[in-house]
């Protein structure tokens, strides 16, 4: 037995460790498209002590360790890209405080989505989290780690923005707590009017630390969800579409998709519009001024509302299940996407891109934008489904996913929980201050690399 | 392609423009009515061919049978007046277009026709439907393309149906037995308005359940219940055919309520309407429809048509109304449900 195994067993026990190969295969890839890595370790520490002492170990021995929460990014982040120990979360799943009044709720670090959501719907059902659109085992940590979005995103921003506080352990083994709660008891907020130090860790991907506590903002559950579909066969359109919905401050969140199959949805945009009320009154009051808002195109006969009666019970659950469908059309369960943030004004091009991809390595496409922020911005995922067992395939998904990438960022978007390829692209275009900046935090916070290293990693 | 069997004449000569004059959704006076009317006859620009919201009504109105609903549509397509937005008229007939993703099941002399429905299958079945729910077709292929005039393309209604019918003449079934009004409303109707043949005995859902139950009359427990009724559009294209529901309500002990909008005076289900005229029009329509169904005092709703039921389930039980299909009312007579 290795050293570095008997320390980390002391740490968090026998159970808890491993780096027997059944095991490791599978914290050495995610479901995406990307190669594995094998990490040495896996543990799952219980404790935010535990935590600070395998970091301890780690950073004593000079080893990568990787946080993961689910492994569900599809991108690789928790990938060990220069091995080490993978840090699995999920044993830290206690929901600590909830502050009804204040609307925020205090998690570990690998409370779970479905968790959290249960949680609420038991003791709280008149609050609600922005749900991400990914499996209910995903984690909240992660999700804000990733900058991830969600129902709520539309209106309150991303899934980031809505933390009120962290406790991150820092590759030196302090426990740091940011935000209001660094002064007292209360969770309030993770920055104003305080120096907003958590974005030394969200969007870092774990580089900069491990998130063991996180303060999440609530919203009010209203009783009533609803949902319209506008269909438009004019890509040109969309834009100014989103503006005049957005524009009334009527919906709580907004997507637009399109794909090739089922004939059905062949040649059309379906923007998705979602919209809540406690009473029937509040929900067709609003359900009349979305309607209003697009009436100029409802005349022209340009767009329309289509009948969604039969797909609601799909439309309104939260996660959508049905995304995870759109990976089974090929056969072989598998989908990746490239989501690059973007004015709003790029999906004409974005979308004339995956078309152009997809019949250039002969993919099955989904296209899909998720409005953030009342419009500032939209996250668009460039979907292209695999089948797992075809590994050339896969290479052709790859391929078209770095493409699609480098056009995108081209044009002025970021990336969102970007691969390595992807992050190395972005800094390539980045300002060479701003490039100069990232490395500074980085060396300071993690002068030794060992923090999920490969990732935002300056060369 | 096939002409339109409709003969101005008839539409010059007509003593009561009933098509227009009892028209629910447009309000014109006699000589309005008959004079908009030609003007669709000649083929020129009426308000008509704006405004209507493709209920088929003036299809039972016309007590000359010269098919007002059909020329409106023709006319509309002709002028290329969308009556919905291009990309919903586009998804309609996409969504239907034959892909050879139809269902067959053992089919002799009868076969059971679940249009492109599924839940029609659903409902097929149990003992009032255990002598041909084997013989049954579902799919594009055995759609009736009524469908398509409520977005005036009567062109795709014209190329698909002769292919439809070819499609149950292949199956070797000398009947059909329709589930859905839509289909039984195309080759009762529409075909023979298109002068197009059709080769086989379309039989009425309904007709089959009289039939049925009174061959199971011994298991018929009379359900002593009141209710409404939702008739669909496609029931305009087949009003002989009314009756047989009360026919078909007697026999199981249900009570159908009068109303003010049942019979001719019927309301759309408005899920059409929503598409054609908004969503204002169609939460009018709704609410006239669900609140005098509410007045009437009724414990169910009885639908006739899946989508009918999918547009208005939630209204009618939110007034405390139970909504249910006509079939699974009488398996329930039989003890079924």
């Amino acid at each position: 037995m290795t050293d570095i195994l008997q320390s980390l067993i002391e740490t968090v026990g026998e159970k808890a460790v491993s780096n027997r190969a059944e095991e490791l295969w599978f914290y050495a890839r995610d479901p995406g498209v990307l190669e594995p890595h094998t990490p040495a370790y896996v543990v799952a520490p219980k404790t935010t002590e535990e935590v600070q002492k395998v970091v301890e170990i780690a950073n004593r021995e000079r080893i990568p360790v990787v946080p993961a929460g689910n492994g569900m990014s599809l991108t690789g982040l928790v990938r060990p890209l220069k091995g080490g120990i993978v840090m699995d979360m999920k044993r830290m799943n206690r929901i600590l405080e909830l502050n009804e009044r204040a609307r925020y709720v205090v998690v570990e670090g690998g409370v779970s989505q479905g968790q959290l959501k249960a949680y609420l719907e038991e003791h709280c059902p008149h609050l609600r989290h922005s749900i991400p659109d990914a499996p209910p085992a995903t984690t909240v940590a992660a999700n804000v780690a990733i900058h991830g979005q969600g129902r709520l995103t539309q209106q309150y921003g991303f899934n980031s923005d809505m933390v009120t506080g962290l406790e991150v352990v820092l590759a030196n083994g302090k426990i740091c707590r940011i935000g209001s709660c660094s002064m007292g008891p209360y969770w309030f907020s993770k920055g104003p009017a305080l120096p907003d130090l958590s974005g030394l860790f969200l969007g870092w991907l774990g580089s900069t630390g491990i998130f063991t506590k996180v303060g999440l903002r609530l919203f009010p559950n209203k009783r009533i969800r609803d949902v319209e579909i506008f269909v438009t066969d004019r890509i040109e359109l969309v834009e100014d579409i989103i503006y005049r919905l957005t524009h009334t401050e009527m919906a709580e969140d907004i997507s637009i998709w399109f794909q090739p199959k089922p004939l059905m949805f062949k040649d059309n945009y379906h923007i998705n519009v979602y919209f809540t009320g406690d009473t029937e009154e509040e929900i067709e009051f609003k359900r009349k001024m979305i309607w209003d808002a697009l009436q100029v195109y409802i005349d022209s006969k340009d767009g329309g509302f289509m009948g969604v009666q039969p797909m609601k019970p799909m439309l309104l659950e939260q996660p959508q299940r049905s995304v995870a469908a759109f990976a089974d059309v090929p056969k072989g369960g598998g989908f990746e996407y490239s989501g690059p943030i973007a004015p709003i004004e790029k999906f004409p091009e974005y979308t004339e891109k995956l078309l152009e991809l997809a019949g250039k390595y002969d993919l099955l496409y989904a296209g899909a934008a998720r409005i953030i922020s009342g419009g500032h911005a939209m996250m668009y995922g460039i979907s292209f489904a695999f089948n797992r067992a075809d590994p050339e395939m896969m290479a052709r998904v790859k391929e078209a996913l770095d493409e699609a990438t480098e056009y995108a960022l081209g044009l002025g978007g970021i990336p969102w929980k970007p691969n390595v390829t992807e992050q190395q692209i972005a800094m390539r275009m980045m300002d060479p201050n701003t490039l100069d900046l990232l490395r500074m935090v980085k060396d300071n916070l993690d002068p030794n690399g060992i923090m999920n290293p490969g990732n935002w990693e300056v060369g | 392609m096939y002409q339109l069997k409709h003969d101005p004449d008839i539409c010059a000569k007509c003593p009561s423009p009933d098509c227009l004059l009892k028209c629910q959704y447009m309000s014109f006076d006699t000589e309005e009515a008959h004079e908009e009317m030609m003007k669709v006859c000649r083929g020129e620009d009426s308000p008509v061919l704006e405004k209507c919201v493709t209920c088929y009504a003036c299809e039972e109105y016309c007590s000359q049978g010269n098919h007002p609903f059909y020329l409106i549509g023709e006319r509309r397509e002709e002028k290329g007046i969308l009556t919905a937005a291009r990309p919903i008229t586009n998804q309609w007939i996409n969504m239907t277009t034959m892909q050879g993703k139809y269902m067959t099941g053992a089919v002799t002399d009868k076969v059971m026709s679940c249009c492109f429905i599924p839940d029609l299958g659903a409902l097929g079945s149990g003992k009032l439907f255990e002598e041909i729910a084997p013989a049954f077709a579902l799919g594009a292929e055995f759609m009736c393309p009524a469908v398509h005039t409520h977005f005036a393309k009567m062109s795709v209604v014209k190329e698909r149906l002769p292919i439809v019918l070819e499609n149950f003449a292949k199956l070797g079934a000398s009947e059909v037995i329709c589930l859905h009004d839509e289909c039984y409303g195309t080759f009762t109707s529409i075909a023979p308005a298109y002068g197009i043949d059709v080769p086989f005995k379309p039989v009425y859902y309904m007709d089959y359940l009289v039939d049925r139950l009174d061959a199971l009359k011994d298991e018929i427990r009379p359900l002593n219940v009141s209710v409404v009724y939702q008739r669909p559009c496609s029931n305009r294209l087949i009003p002989e055919k009314f009756p047989v529901l009360r026919a078909l309500l007697d026999r199981i002990g249900v009570q159908l309520l009068e109303r003010e909008y049942q019979g001719e005076n019927a309301l759309c289900c408005g899920e059409i309407i929503r598409a054609v005229a908004g969503y204002q029009r169609a939460n009018d329509v709704q609410k006239r429809n669900v609140d005098d169904m509410a007045a009437a005092g009724a414990e169910y709703c009885v639908f006739n048509c899946p989508f009918c039921q999918s547009t208005l389930s939630e209204m009618v039980s939110k007034q405390g109304i139970k909504p249910i299909h006509l079939i699974d009312l009488c398996k329930m007579a039989i003890g079924e449900k």
